[in-house]
C-alpha cells in the first residue's frame, strides 16, 4: 500500500474565493446547479451552499456580525470529505461500492452504487449525497485519478493562498503543527487542530486547522461509527423477541390448562348427576 | 447542537414507511403463526395459515417496496451479489445487508409455508402439507418464526445504525419496531378472522394487550433516553403532537381499552385491531419522516 495521502485545510489563510469548487468541477466534470441559473441565496455572500451530489467541494463562510454591523468577523473553510481511517459510509455501504484505496482515501465506484443511501444517513459529516445525473451516491475521491497518475488534486493545485495543502499525512500532520504553534505564539488562542490524530474516527485524511470550535463551522465535536448502536439496539431486539415467544407460549400454556380444567369440571358435574 | 445534527438526510421517506410497515405486519404474523404451529392445538391451524397468507405477500411487497426506494433498482441484486466478483454481498455489522438476506430468506420461508398451508386446504396437491407439518414443518416454522422476528426488528435497528437525530440517538428503535410489528400482526389476524370464531382468537387479543403495553413502556424509554437537546428540535412540534395521538392515544390506549371493555359492541374486536394498524402505521411515519425533517 502506498503512503497515507490526504488534505490539510488551513482556514486561517482561506479568502473563499472558490477557486477550489471551480477546480472541482472542472476536473471532474460535475454539472451547474439547476443547470447553470442559480439564484441568490438573499442571506449570505456564500451562493454555492452546501456540499452536494455534484459539489464535491464548498467553501463555508461563516458571517458572524452584529445586528447593526458595526462589528464582525468572517471565517472561511473549504469542505470536503473527511476520508476518515474509520469510514461509517464505508462500514454501512451493502454493495460494496464504498471502498478503501491503496492511499487510504475513501471512494465510491459510482459503477456498483445502487443509490440505497445507507451511506448518507452514516456520514457524521454530511458530506455524501446523491448526484441526480447518474443516480448514485457521490462525494470527493480525492482525484483518484490524478493521484494514480502523481497529480497533485485538482482543488489543492488550483488554492492561491495554499489553504489547502496537499501530501503524506505524516508531512502534513507536521506542518500543521508547525502552523498552529505560529498562531497561537501570534496570540490567536482560539485556533485548534481538527481531525489531525486519531481521537477523530481514527484520524481524518482531510484534516482542519480551526480558528473556533468546531461546531461554529457545522462540524461535530465527537462523530462517532454508526456501527456503535449495533450491538446494544440487536441485543434488545432479540431480547424482545425472546420475551415475545415466552409470552405467547405462556397464553398458550394458559389456554390449554384451562381447557383441561373445564373439561375435568364438565366430567364432575356429569359424574355427580350420575351419582345423584 | 447534538452531533446527529451535523448529517445530511438520506431522505428514506414513504416506500420505506410503507415498508417498515407491511414487513413488521408480515414478519409478526409469521411469528405468530409459527408459535400456534409448533405449540398450538390442531383447532389452532387455520389462524396460523392465516398467517402464512399474509407473510408470504408481505414480503413480496416489502421487496418490491424496498427496490422502488432505490435511485438506481436496477442494481437491486448488488444488494446480495458483488457485481464484479459475483461472489455474496454480505457484512454482518450493517443492519442494511443482513436485513437484505433476512428479507430474503424471510420470503423464501413464507412460500414454503404459504404454499404448505395451501396444500393443507387442498388447493396444492396434499403431499405439500408437509412444508407445515411434521418435522419438515417444524424447521420451516422455526426457521420462518426467526426470520419474521428479525424482519419486524431489524428495521429499527438499521435506523439507529446511522447518524441521523434521533434514529442514532437512541438504542430502543429496533425493539419498539419489533413490539409493534407483533402487535400489528396480531392485529391483522384478528382483523381477518374474528368473524370465525376461532378458539385462538382469545389468546391473540389477550398476546396482543400484553404486547402493545410493552410497547408503551419501551417507547416512553426511548424518548426518556433521547434527551431534550435531541426531542426539542425533533419532536416538539407536530410530529409530536401526532405520536402523541395517533400512536400512544389510537394506536395502543384505546385499542388497550377496548381489548377490556366492549365499548364498540359487536365492532369492538374489529375496531381495536384497526386501531392497532393505525397506530403501528403512523408510529413509522414519525419516527422516520420527524428525523427527515430535523
Amino acid at each position: 500500500m502506498a503512503e497515507p495521502m490526504g488534505f490539510f485545510t488551513d482556514t486561517s489563510v482561506c479568502i473563499g474565493c472558490k477557486a477550489c469548487e471551480v477546480a472541482c468541477k472542472a476536473w471532474n466534470q460535475l454539472p451547474a446547479r439547476n443547470g447553470g441559473k442559480v439564484p441568490l441565496t438573499g442571506q449570505s455572500y456564500d451562493n454555492t451552499v452546501e456540499l452536494s451530489g455534484i459539489q464535491w467541494r464548498h467553501v463555508k463562510f461563516i458571517e458572524q456580525f452584529s445586528p447593526d454591523r458595526s462589528s464582525g468577523r468572517w471565517l472561511m473553510m473549504s469542505d470536503v470529505c473527511k476520508h476518515c481511517v474509520q469510514a461509517g459510509c464505508l462500514e454501512v455501504c451493502p454493495t460494496g461500492a464504498i471502498i478503501r484505496t491503496e492511499f487510504d482515501t475513501v471512494v465510491i465506484q459510482s459503477d456498483v452504487c445502487n443509490g440505497c443511501r445507507a451511506c448518507i444517513a452514516a456520514c457524521p459529516f454530511g458530506v455524501i449525497d446523491i448526484n441526480p445525473e447518474t443516480n448514485t451516491a457521490m462525494k470527493c475521491t480525492l482525484c483518484y485519478d490524478r493521484m494514480q497518475a502523481g497529480m497533485v488534486p485538482a482543488c489543492a493545485q488550483a488554492c492561491p493562498t495554499h489553504s489547502i495543502q496537499f501530501g503524506p499525512i505524516s508531512e502534513l500532520r507536521q506542518h500543521a503543527e508547525a502552523r498552529l504553534a505560529q498562531l497561537q505564539a501570534q496570540g490567536v488562542s482560539q485556533a485548534r487542530l481538527y481531525g489531525h490524530d486519531e481521537s477523530i474516527l481514527g484520524g481524518l485524511n482531510s484534516f482542519y486547522l480551526l480558528l473556533d470550535e468546531p461546531e461554529v463551522y457545522g462540524l461535530p465535536s465527537n462523530p462517532q461509527l454508526p456501527s456503535r448502536n449495533v450491538a446494544p439496539s440487536a441485543g434488545l431486539s432479540a431480547a424482545g423477541a425472546v420475551a415475545l415467544g415466552v409470552l405467547g407460549l405462556v397464553g398458550l400454556r394458559k389456554q390449554r390448562m384451562d381447557k383441561l380444567a373445564a373439561e375435568a369440571r364438565e366430567q364432575q358435574e356429569g359424574d355427580g348427576s350420575h351419582a345423584g | 447542537m447534538p452531533d446527529s445534527f451535523f448529517t445530511a438526510s438520506p431522505e428514506w421517506r414513504w416506500w420505506i414507511v410503507f415498508y417498515f410497515f407491511v414487513g413488521g405486519i408480515a414478519g409478526g404474523a409469521f411469528a405468530i403463526a409459527a408459535l400456534l404451529r409448533l405449540f398450538g392445538r390442531e383447532v389452532d391451524r387455520p389462524l396460523s395459515r392465516l398467517g402464512y397468507y399474509i407473510a408470504f405477500p408481505g414480503s413480496i411487497i416489502s421487496g418490491i417496496l424496498l427496490i422502488a426506494d432505490l435511485k438506481r433498482p436496477e442494481r437491486f441484486w448488488h444488494m446480495l451479489i458483488q457485481s464484479e466478483t459475483f461472489a455474496p454481498a454480505f457484512k454482518w455489522w450493517s443492519p442494511i445487508s443482513v436485513g437484505s438476506w433476512g428479507l430474503l430468506l424471510f420470503g423464501l420461508f413464507s412460500f414454503l409455508a404459504f404454499v404448505g398451508g395451501l396444500a393443507e386446504v387442498g388447493i396444492l396437491p396434499r403431499g405439500l402439507q408437509a412444508l407445515v407439518q411434521g418435522g419438515l414443518g417444524a424447521v420451516v416454522n422455526v426457521l420462518g418464526g426467526i426470520s419474521g422476528f428479525f424482519l419486524a426488528g431489524y428495521t429499527g435497528v438499521l435506523l439507529s445504525t446511522t447518524n441521523r437525530p434521533l434514529w442514532s440517538d437512541t438504542v430502543w428503535l429496533g425493539l419498539l419496531f419489533l413490539l409493534s410489528g407483533f402487535s400489528t400482526g396480531a392485529a391483522l389476524l384478528i382483523l381477518l378472522s374474528w368473524r370465525q370464531n376461532l378458539p385462538a382468537l382469545a389468546w391473540l387479543k389477550e398476546l396482543d394487550t400484553w404486547v402493545l403495553g410493552l410497547e408503551l413502556v419501551v417507547l416512553i424509554v426511548l424518548l426518556a433516553t433521547v434527551g431534550m437537546a435531541v426531542l426539542r428540535p425533533v419532536l416538539f412540534n407536530a410530529w409530536g403532537v401526532l405520536l402523541v395521538l395517533g400512536v400512544v392515544l389510537v394506536g395502543i390506549l384505546v385499542p388497550g381499552l377496548l381489548h377490556y371493555r366492549p365499548l364498540l359492541g359487536r365492532l369492538t374486536v374489529p375496531g381495536a385491531a384497526l386501531l392497532v394498524l393505525v397506530g403501528g402505521f403512523v408510529l413509522r411515519v414519525v419516527m422516520l419522516l420527524s428525523s427527515e425533517a430535523a
